[in-house]
């Protein structure tokens, strides 16, 4: 049985269509990322599944249970973690987490509490405010208070956004700790290297899911060649470029050109001109890169913020 | 330099802060509607409302014949404007208890051996009972009461003008201001003040319960969370509750040590109905709060309530000095049961059949409330 098991999920906010038909599995102990531009609807799919919205069209399950139906179960197993910090700022950090520990009816409530401080390093900051912890600490806090009553199911939200990499990095390791124990993530990001450490990518756009598979899988189903271009004036060389039919996306990466088009034949017809007109530029086959793939989707759909 | 960058005051400057203001202003609609429709109406209210000397106010008539001098008196006391006799009771205990009540705000009693005294000429006398509870509402009516009802008698004995000037004071109108017989005024505010003060705490501080959530984005963590509507609802209003308790103990206290107000009535059927109050107070300012989306539309839906509250309860002026459509309007307040209540029990002594009533109407506003703000809640973010 997938953990999570929707199709044709639409969710309509006036006559806007911020979700169109999303279809999405999710098998037990997988981490999912779900990728997508500001506004593509990566929130509110996110939303439909923990029962915080209600879909105008179609149907699944969440662990088992029914979405539309079964919300209140559903919340019972799943830990959302919001994109903004949505805890108590004017509580110390141990109030926030008694206040989750009982509204879940964990018991011993105070080991709960006792385990998760000192799991989360936090024991001898206790009494702390929320409000005062810094973005990589609240980050850490909201983990800890999402899994401290064990849920099957992870839902997290943008959750490393404005968080240090070093704290970044911690978050990962923690995820896959979790998932290896059976736990199940679905978690939105911005951050390529963080699709990279997913199982598999979900890429919506527009409220529709583009792409999904493994980030190689992704990569190769794009369908698209890069060159790396490397020698002096590389500006003139990418102004040149840009604009000319084949040429899908120019971008500088250091001190060379990222050159990638969808049609192999015309890119080195267009490459090969240009290293004519420029004395001193080689070009050399390169490797579509994740982010390669996502531009392109981007530049390739419209932009859903209205 | 004229209008420069470096000058202290620019009206380019300026100008670009007065549009950006009324930008805003024109965004938030609720905001925008207060300030023009609010003000407009209410001077239209209040203005047509409120009036400190209340006619046709309702009195009981106790009387034991029916002859023409007694229909003489009842006819010139009503001709005054000030008297409404709709109600005739059979017994002094039954004017009793409706002036307990606030059925009535006089009880006129016209002796058996009224009609026997005037033709004998001896001094006849009536008796008014006045609810003084707020000795304003009835000082009009008992001032023009001595000459009214004795030029009624003698014209109905047919004297001339100049007799009648001669046999004034024949008639003797016996006085009893009840239950706050010197008229003060205290008296009446204090206890009022008490729902004044729940009324304006209550409502205010359960108004932001929600609106602070969401604002601060803790909302969403909430509903993602196991728990009901029913007991979010509980948990934001029963905290209020006690800090109602509290309030209600201070105000007791100070009005007896401080304003020396009588206390005659039960004090666990006080407490009892004030429980009631605080109650459907604190329900109204959730219901608010399910209403508004940000804590200053709340504040201000609160002082929306809160004036009429003010002034067509009866806290501020007599309530039976309204027209009828405002009193209509006065009756869908909680404060004008509950200041009904507190009077009635504080300075009358009424027991529980006397208030049941307006209790009863208190326990509609709780269940209304608790309804209206259940169907608001938005379980999801939808």
């Amino acid at each position: 049985m997938n953990v999570i098991d929707v199709h044709g999920l639409v969710k309509r906010f006036g006559d806007k269509t911020v979700v169109d038909h999303v279809t999405m599995t999710l098998a037990e102990g997988e981490i999912v990322g779900f990728l997508g531009p500001n506004g593509s609807g990566k929130t509110t799919t996110i939303r439909i599944m923990c029962g915080l919205l209600t879909p105008d069209e179609g149907e699944g399950t969440v662990l088992g249970f029914d979405i539309r139906s079964d919300s209140l179960r559903i919340k019972r197993e799943v830990g959302y973690m919001t994109q903004k910090f949505s805890f108590y700022e004017d509580l110390t950090i141990a109030e926030n987490l008694e206040f989750v520990a009982r509204l879940y009816g964990l018991k011993p409530l105070n080991e709960h509490v006792a385990r998760t401080l000192e799991d989360l390093g936090l024991t001898s900051r206790k009494d702390q405010l929320a409000g005062t912890l810094s973005g990589g600490w609240k980050q850490r806090l909201a983990l800890a208070a999402c899994i401290m009553h064990k849920p099957r199911l992870l839902l997290l939200d943008e959750p490393t956004a404005g968080v240090d990499p070093k704290a970044r990095r911690e978050f990962w390791d923690e995820i896959h700790r979790l998932a290896s124990g059976g736990l199940t993530v679905l978690v939105s990001t911005h951050y390529m290297d963080e699709a990279e450490r997913c199982h598999r990518i979900g890429y919506i756009s527009y409220g529709r899911m583009l792409a999904t598979g493994t980030v190689d899988e992704v990569v190769r189903n794009a369908g698209l060649t890069t060159f790396v271009v490397q020698g002096p004036r590389l500006d003139q060389v990418a102004a040149a470029l840009s604009g000319r039919s084949g040429v899908d996306q120019v971008a500088p990466f250091g001190a060379t050109l990222h050159v990638v088009g969808s049609d192999k034949t015309a890119l080195q017809a267009a490459l090969a001109d240009v290293e004519k007109e420029h004395k001193g530029v080689t070009v050399s086959p390169g490797e579509t890169s994740l982010e390669d793939v996502f531009i392109q989707f981007m530049s390739g759909s419209k932009d859903n913020m209205g | 330099m004229k209008n420069g960058i470096n000058s202290v005051f620019s009206f380019a400057r300026l100008g670009a802060l007065l549009i950006k203001e009324f930008i805003q202003m024109r965004r938030d609609r609720i905001t925008f509607a207060m300030m023009l429709g609010v003000p407009l109406m209410q001077l239209v209210l209040f203005g047509y409302a409120i009036n400190n000397d209340p006619k046709s106010l309702p009195a009981a008539l106790v009387a034991m014949s029916s002859d023409p001098y007694t229909r003489a008196v009842v006819s010139a006391l009503q001709t005054t404007g000030y008297y409404r006799f709709d109600h005739v009771a059979q017994s002094a205990a039954e004017a009793e208890f409706l002036m307990a009540r606030g059925d009535v705000a006089f009880v006129v009693t016209i002796p058996a051996d009224f009609t026997r005294r005037v033709e004998r000429g001896d001094q006849p006398q009536i008796l008014i009972e006045a609810d003084a509870t707020d000795p304003a509402v009835t000082s009009g009516a008992i001032s023009t009461l001595g000459t009214v009802a004795n030029q009624a008698l003698l014209r109905a004995r047919g004297m001339q003008e100049a007799a009648a000037e001669a046999a004034r004071g024949q008639l003797e109108v016996v006085v009893h201001r009840r239950y706050n017989p010197e008229g003060i005024s205290q008296y009446n505010i204090v206890p009022g003040l008490l729902g004044v003060i729940l009324q304006m705490t209550m409502v205010m501080m359960t108004s932001i319960a929600l609106t602070r959530e969401t604002e601060r984005g803790t909302m969403e963590n909430l509903l993602a969370m196991p728990s009901s509507p029913l007991e979010i609802m509980l948990g934001k209003v029963l905290p209020y509750l006690v800090v109602g308790a509290v309030q209600v103990v201070v105000v007791l206290a100070a009005a007896k040590l401080l304003f020396g107000v009588p206390f005659t009535g039960s004090l666990s059927l006080l407490l009892s109905a004030v429980l009631v109050f605080v109650l459907a107070l604190v329900l109204l300012g959730y219901t608010i709060s399910t209403m508004a989306r940000t804590q200053m539309q709340a504040l201000q839906l609160t002082f929306f309530f809160f004036l009429p509250s003010i002034l067509l309860s009866g806290f501020m002026f007599p309530y039976r000095g309204m027209p009828g459509w405002a009193q209509i309007f006065g009756e869908i307040l909680p404060l004008t049961h509950f200041l009904r209540i507190i009077r009635a029990v504080m300075l009358k002594g009424a027991d529980l059949p006397a208030v049941a009533t307006e209790i009863g109407w208190l326990v509609v506003f709780v269940a209304l409330f608790a309804g209206v703000a259940l169907v608001r809640f938005r379980r999801t973010l939808d």
